[in-house]
């Protein structure tokens, strides 16, 4: 992991972008951690929920862009449901996750791919999120 | 045209930061009427007052504008400075270019040009303002205490020892409060019992006190000095004089289903019960919903088994009505209802505790006798995890925006206490931040993890599973970004501290303002934290915002001590701002009398001679002593033949006339 220095200057348009995107006011957070301690998919998370809201705080949107865990949450919406703050997370994690796949290119979810991979059971709902999560 | 004075105060730059306080000056001196100007940093300083002071004498000046802050804030002030210089108090006007203009406003010209337009209006009113003499008003010199917890306990004390009389009403059927329930109490670890139950006794026995418990406030009506309050004693089915406390009725009675209220509901009790032992007084009551003679006609037993024959099955609310001069409201808080906060299980599992049932559990008088054990299986816990903040900081529907402020002190205590006992049990404490400001606070919190090794952990819980015998806790170590899993015994929630639910009826009924959160308004955070807008009316106690009792004993003093200066005049002087009625033009329609939430007004038969002939009619009279100023009537009245002294429809139409120039 490289250290970084706190430079909330760094990356401000990406950051404004997640901002405008989600509609969510970071400053709100107090760093309590709920969001953390009830996701269900933090398992599989390098930086944590409320880790996540900690680097935007600081600005260093780069380590959330190369993190798994915007690709492993499960966009269950329990961290929103409970957080203390009113911080819609999920949202969030979204926008950080959108940011990323309107860059040009950067959408490798290819509709060729899909008759491939779907069978009966598959609900429409898992393609529409596919599109939107597994598409780097 | 009166010759008329105006006082530009800057405060600072609170004022003058956002208006122009020289180009407001070049205005008012174009005013007509106007013969003098002055600016000054703080008008309200002994030089401002002095500036006020020479130049009503220099410059013969006959109306006084004051444009500054509230006319709340420093009205008095400045009259009281008029009346040192000569002239009379109620030819001063204030122009509130403060509140109403630099603090809300942010753009300097627009801000300028309002207050000149304020100022403009206030000299309107001046030049019509007339000299007006207040009168004298008698002082009831007896106090009233609404609440009987350590905050109305104290402040009962306090003024009883100066002297006077107190009447305490409490509404349930002891008094006590909060701090009857707790174990020990921070930072000092004394019990709670030993230090709050000898001043309970000495409240019941002192001359000067009157205690009302199982009661409640009807309605209050009156002013300052001479409030009129109708208490309503619930019937307690039991004769106060009587009863001897023997306890027999609550040993024998069957009825054993209710939950004991004082327990938490950790234990159940009879339908006639005294709620812990060492209540004051020590007479039990008929709980009549759980009562089976008052349910089914049958049983009677305690009737029957009380030795004094005090049981009195027929027994009515009474109404009380007495006068006061003085009221204090001291009527607590509660916690909140965890019912919202499914993923902690309160609700579902008996070993997951809020903070007052965790203080039951622990007291040797409590329910387990002081043994520590789970509620589930009654075997001693081996870990414990403590979860503050719930539903405190918390601004979604489910909690309150607020620090609840005794949390983090009482969680640490509880956790000690634990320790103290039982070394080997393992204790967790989840914490979003401690918060301990105050005298040996701090040093308090970190002797738990200091010396009694109680794990602390910055982070929150986000679920609790129920596992076999165990609770599954999931938490986040912020600090390493670990999520922990503990296989807890035993749950405590910190839950937030509240209003009363009742707390916004009982402020109507004695006209003083709740704040968004339901705690009773202070008359100002800084300077007058114990009053209330409602003169004569003082807060005591956690009724005001979360407090600690060392918090809430000081501020009880300190009620009381405004009670003692209150009560200690014998008269006080009464606004002249109150109605008058023009007998010429009254018709005698008393919409006035209707409208007055003061009861001010009454009918009055009037005996007219025209032109010979004698006849009667009736006309509004007004009660200086009970007209508090509201003008309500003057709006009501269609003739237009009541007007208030002080604020006349002329006076007003001058100002909306100069505000609309
Ligand atoms: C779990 C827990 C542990 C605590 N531990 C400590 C500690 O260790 N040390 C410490 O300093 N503080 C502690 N506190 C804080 C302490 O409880 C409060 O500071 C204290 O109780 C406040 O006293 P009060 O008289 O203002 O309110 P209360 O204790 O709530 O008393 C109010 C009284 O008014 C009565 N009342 C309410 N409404 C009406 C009405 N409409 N008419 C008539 N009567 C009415 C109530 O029945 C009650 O008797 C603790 C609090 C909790 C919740
Ligand atoms: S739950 Fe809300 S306040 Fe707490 S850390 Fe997560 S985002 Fe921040
Ligand atoms: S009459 Fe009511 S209070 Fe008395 S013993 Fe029977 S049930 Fe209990």
């Amino acid at each position: 992991m490289i250290r970084v220095k706190i430079t909330p200057n760094n990356k401000q348009s990406q950051l404004q972008y997640i901002r405008e995107i989600s509609g969510v006011n970071i400053n709100k957070c107090i760093q309590c951690t709920k969001c953390s301690a009830g996701c269900p998919a933090s398992a599989r998370m390098d930086i944590l929920p409320h880790e996540i809201i900690r680097l935007l705080q600081l600005g260093q949107v780069e380590k959330i862009f190369h993190s798994k865990s915007i690709w492993n949450c499960a966009s269950c919406f329990v961290c929103t449901e409970r957080c203390p703050r009113n911080i819609d997370i999920a949202r969030l994690i979204e926008a950080i996750r959108l940011t990323i796949i309107r860059q040009p290119g950067k959408s490798k979810f290819k509709p060729d791919d899909v008759p491939g991979i779907i069978d009966d059971k598959m609900p429409q709902q898992v393609l529409v999120s596919g599109f939107r999560k597994y598409n780097r | 045209m009166p010759r008329i004075g105006a006082f530009v105060c800057w405060c600072g730059t609170n004022i003058a930061g956002t208006v122009d306080i020289e180009q407001v000056v070049q205005a008012v001196s174009e005013m007509s009427g106007i013969v003098y100007v002055k600016d000054y940093q703080y008008m309200c300083s002994e030089v401002g007052q002095n500036l006020v002071k020479t130049a009503i004498k220099e410059w013969q000046l006959e109306r006084v504008i004051i444009a500054s802050c509230s006319p709340r804030m420093h009205e008095n002030t400045f009259r009281k400075a008029a009346k040192a210089a000569g002239l009379n108090p109620y030819l001063v006007e204030v122009a509130n270019i403060r509140e109403h203009c630099s603090w809300v406003h942010k753009n300097k010209e627009e801000a300028t040009k309002k207050a000149i337009a304020l100022i403009r209006a206030a000299v309107a009113k001046a030049s019509l303002n007339t000299e007006l003499i207040a009168k004298e008003i008698d002082v009831e010199n007896r106090a009233l205490v609404i609440g009987g917890g350590i905050a109305g306990i104290q402040t009962a004390l306090d003024i009883a020892e100066a002297g006077y009389q107190v009447d305490v009403i409490e509404k349930s059927p002891s008094i006590g409060g909060k701090m009857a329930q707790i174990d020990k109490t921070f930072p000092t670890l004394d019990c709670s019992a030993c230090i709050l139950t000898p001043k309970m006794v000495d409240v019941a026995s002192h001359p000067n006190i009157n205690l009302y418990t199982y009661s409640e406030i009807e309605s209050v009506n009156g002013f300052v000095g001479n409030f009129e309050v109708t208490i309503k004693q619930k019937a307690r089915s039991v004769n106060l004089e009587k009863c001897t406390g023997c306890g027999i009725c609550t040993e024998k009675c069957p009825s054993r289903k209710s939950k004991s209220e004082f327990d938490e509901g950790l234990r159940t009790r009879g339908a006639i019960y005294t709620p812990f032992p060492q209540a004051v007084p020590n007479v039990p009551v008929i709980d009549r919903e759980h009562c089976l003679k008052f349910n089914t006609g049958k049983c009677g037993i305690c009737e029957k088994l009380c030795p004094a024959g005090a049981i009195e099955f027929g027994q009515e609310d009474v109404l009380v009505t007495k006068k006061y001069g003085a009221v204090v409201v001291a009527t607590g808080f509660d916690i909140i209802d965890l019912d919202k906060f499914g993923e902690y299980q309160y609700q579902n599992h008996p070993d997951v505790l809020t903070s007052l049932e965790f203080e039951r559990l622990t007291n040797a008088a409590g329910p387990t006798a002081g043994k520590f054990i789970r509620p589930s299986n009654n075997k001693r816990p081996e870990k414990v995890v403590f979860i503050q903040c719930v539903g405190s900081r918390d601004v979604s529907s489910r909690g309150k925006s607020y620090c609840s402020k005794i949390c983090c002190m009482y969680t640490a205590k509880q956790a000690m206490l634990i320790k103290d006992k039982y070394p080997d049990i393992e204790v967790y404490v989840f914490y979003i931040d401690v918060r301990t400001p105050g005298k040996n606070f701090d040093e308090f919190q970190r002797r738990a993890v200091e010396e009694y090794g109680v794990n602390y952990i910055k982070g929150m819980v986000g679920k609790i599973f129920p596992a076999g015998d165990k609770l599954i806790v999931h938490g986040v170590d912020s600090f390493t970004g670990d999520t922990l899993k503990i296989e807890a015994d035993m749950v405590v929630l910190a839950a937030a501290a509240q209003a009363k639910p009742d707390a916004e009826v009982l402020g109507r009924k004695l006209a003083i303002s709740t704040d968004t959160n339901n705690f009773f308004t202070e008359a100002h955070p800084k300077l007058r934290p114990v009053e209330t807008h409602s003169a004569g009316i003082y807060l005591a106690g956690a009724c005001q915002g979360p407090k600690d009792i060392p918090e809430t004993v000081a501020q009880a003093g300190a009620a009381a001590a405004k009670v003692i200066g209150l009560l200690s005049k014998r008269k006080l002087v009464s606004n002249p701002c109150v109605s008058v009625v023009n007998e010429d033009l009254c018709n005698g329609c008393l919409s006035c009398l209707k409208i007055c939430p003061y009861d001010a007004i009454a009918a009055k038969e009037l005996a007219t001679n025209n032109h010979g002939i004698t006849s009667k009619r009736i006309v509004a009279k007004v009660n200086e002593a009970l007209c508090q100023g509201c003008g309500g009537c003057t709006v009501a009245c269609r003739p237009g033949a009541i007007d208030l002294k002080g604020f006349t429809n002329k006076q007003i139409t001058a100002e909306v006339d100069a505000l609309c120039h």
